[in-house]
């Protein structure tokens, strides 16, 4: 096991204000009773609403913050006592926290990353040169880190996190704020960087296209605590999660009631527009749209995927 | 395992670059990018010189009304404020930056320290280095030579070497303070303000003969924040001189043993507030 999680408890102390000298002391649980270990070369997704325990968790896995109660092993290692060594196994990408020099060009910021990770030469050289051409970062190497767009800084990270080969990366968040192009060239490289060199992958993310692209498997938390763990196919199948077929009419129509396999969700324009839900393991988005066009005349449609908060809200809900 | 205990000891692997060779690159970086910006370098250097001229017209003005400041003559006192300020100057350059620790937590830069296989501290000690200071070091130097050709100093060999370790040893003290101080931020968002009140403050009391304070003051800044070592003491060795106040004349040659000891509290100090912010979260 690379990732060894078990019974794990952050609390935090948060104090407020209760009239005008009154101050109340409260123990709020973050992470609250989490177990889960993680196999090498498997990616996991950490998905979670705001607030749910996400970034605790990582923080508590790299070292950063030490467990209120329960034990973490990751690489074999006490990420706490043993912060160094743990860290040149493993590559973070996290939020806010960057490892690059805003006022270096980014090929010096590698430059500096490979120092401080006490590779050889002969060890970073063909690493970042890898990277630099799977990831294109050739025309921006020599800007300053300041100057970046948000995509080119990301590739940036991400390289910083992987220069050193580590058994083990911890993404927070990585296409947040992207756009599609670079989302995909990103998840693009993460697929590669895993087939390749049997990378283990933890990420979080708002983004189920990255779950689904990326992860086989899946870990929501909750309220702090781990509320499924398994595949993307038996979590939507566990909450049910809907697509939904929109369809626009080339004349107003009758409303769909009687599609098969589909339950009508909302008539827009006088049935111009029209919205049915259905569940994948019920019907298929062609078998939707043949029984729609045998009914009515198509002018366009498209399919919505559920959202990730939509799914974690299902768990509860189920 | 056995790649993990390699690892482990990897500042002492000879196939890659040592520890040692990381610190260096990181300051490296930090001394071309201030280079690059060269008038901006030349103004901050000139300030520099600046401040120092200011803080010895206050020790000038003093002068002009009196003959003597706590039994001690202008060229004497100017040995001392030119023993102080070297060594707080040296310190400033390079540790000065360390009380911008709140910042650093703030911002989250900490953090991304301590994902990296380098003590947090070692980072953020190496994360500036301000040689505008430089000006600052220069113009103690120039008064320190000026002085040391006005004071009558019957010269033998434990003097020239106390001499020449006196700016050393008084550089790693204040830097001890600055790193003690600091620490405070860990637990104060405002800790900027704390550690200034110690760094600055007592680079202003060692410029100056601890005579003329009042026992308090004295005894704080000899034994808790011990800046009577950077300057005052070692002075009174290099005059012949005995403590008015009846210190025992070894303590004017113990500035080494007291800078060890200061390191070893401000680590002390320093890993205490590190294990508060990782046991707290920020």
């Amino acid at each position: 096991m690379i990732v060894e999680v078990a019974d794990l408890r952050r609390e935090f102390v948060v104090r407020r204000r209760a009239g005008r000298l009154r101050r109340t002391r409260d123990v709020v649980a973050a992470v609250d009773g989490v177990t889960f270990s993680i196999s090498p070369g498997e990616c996991v997704g950490y998905i979670g609403a705001n607030g749910a325990g996400k970034s605790t968790t990582i923080k508590m896995l790299t070292g950063i913050l030490v467990p209120t109660s329960g034990t973490v092993r990751v690489c074999g290692l006490d990420p706490v006592l043993q912060r160094t060594a743990l860290a040149r196994q493993i590559g973070v990408v996290f939020g806010q926290r960057s490892q690059l020099w805003w006022d270096l060009p980014l090929r010096d910021s590698f430059r500096l990353l490979a120092a401080i990770h006490r590779l050889p030469a002969s060890a970073a050289q063909p690493r970042l040169d890898e990277c630099v051409a799977l990831l294109e970062m050739e025309p921006f190497l020599d800007v300053p880190v300041r100057q970046l767009s948000l995509g080119q800084r990301m590739r940036g990270e991400v390289t910083a996190a992987l220069l050193h080969s580590p058994e083990l990366l911890v993404l927070d968040e990585p296409t947040i704020g992207l756009d599609l192009l670079s989302k995909e060239r990103l998840r693009g490289f993460l697929v590669r960087e895993r087939r390749e060199r049997g990378t283990t992958v933890l990420l979080t993310t708002h983004d189920l296209p990255d779950i689904e692209r990326l992860c086989e498997r899946i870990l929501v938390v909750d309220h702090g605590r781990v509320a499924f763990d398994g595949t993307l196919p038996a979590l939507v199948a566990r909450v049910g999660a809907e697509r939904v077929l929109v369809v626009d009419l080339v004349e107003p129509g009758p409303a769909l009631t009687d599609v098969p396999g589909t339950t009508l969700r909302l008539v827009e324009a006088d049935g111009l527009r029209q919205h049915l839900a259905f569940r994948q393991e019920e019907t298929t988005a062609a078998a939707v749209v043949a029984a729609v066009s045998a009914r009515v005349e198509l002018r366009d449609l498209a399919v919505t995927e559920p959202d990730i908060e939509d799914v974690v809200r299902r768990i509860y809900e189920s | 395992m056995a790649d993990t205990a390699d690892r482990v000891v990897g500042g002492l692997r000879t196939d890659g670059p040592t520890v040692l060779a990381a610190y260096g690159a990181l300051v490296r970086s930090r001394v071309a990018a201030q280079a690059s910006y060269r008038t901006s370098f030349v103004v901050d250097i000139a300030a520099q010189v600046l401040i120092g001229l200011v803080e010895f017209a206050e020790v000038y003005v003093v002068f002009t009304q009196v003959s003597d400041l706590g039994g001690f003559s202008f060229a004497e006192v100017s040995l001392i404020f030119g023993l102080a300020t070297a060594a707080f100057g040296l310190a400033d350059l390079v540790v000065g930056h360390v009380d911008r620790l709140p910042f650093y937590v703030r911002t989250g830069q900490l953090d991304a320290f301590l994902l990296r296989p380098l003590s947090a501290l070692g980072q953020l000690v190496t994360s500036d280095f301000s040689l505008r200071r430089l000006g600052r070091v220069a113009f103690s130097l120039l008064v320190l030579v000026i002085a040391l050709a006005a004071v009558d100093i019957n010269w033998t060999p434990a003097r020239v070497a106390l001499l020449l370790s006196t700016p050393i040893a008084g550089a790693i003290i204040f830097s001890a303070v600055f790193v003690a101080t600091s620490a405070v931020g860990f637990w104060l968002v405002d800790g900027t303000e704390f550690a200034n009140a110690f760094t600055y403050g007592g680079n202003y009391l060692s410029s100056f003969p601890f005579t003329v304070f009042g026992s308090i003051v004295r005894r704080t800044f000899t034994f808790v924040i011990p800046v009577a070592f950077v300057a005052y003491l070692p002075a009174l060795a290099l005059l012949g001189r005995d403590d008015r106040m009846g210190m025992p004349a070894w303590l004017s040659w113990s500035a080494g043993p007291v800078a060890l000891v200061a390191w070893l509290v401000a680590l002390l100090v320093w890993r205490t507030g590190l294990r508060h912010y990782t046991g707290t979260g920020s």
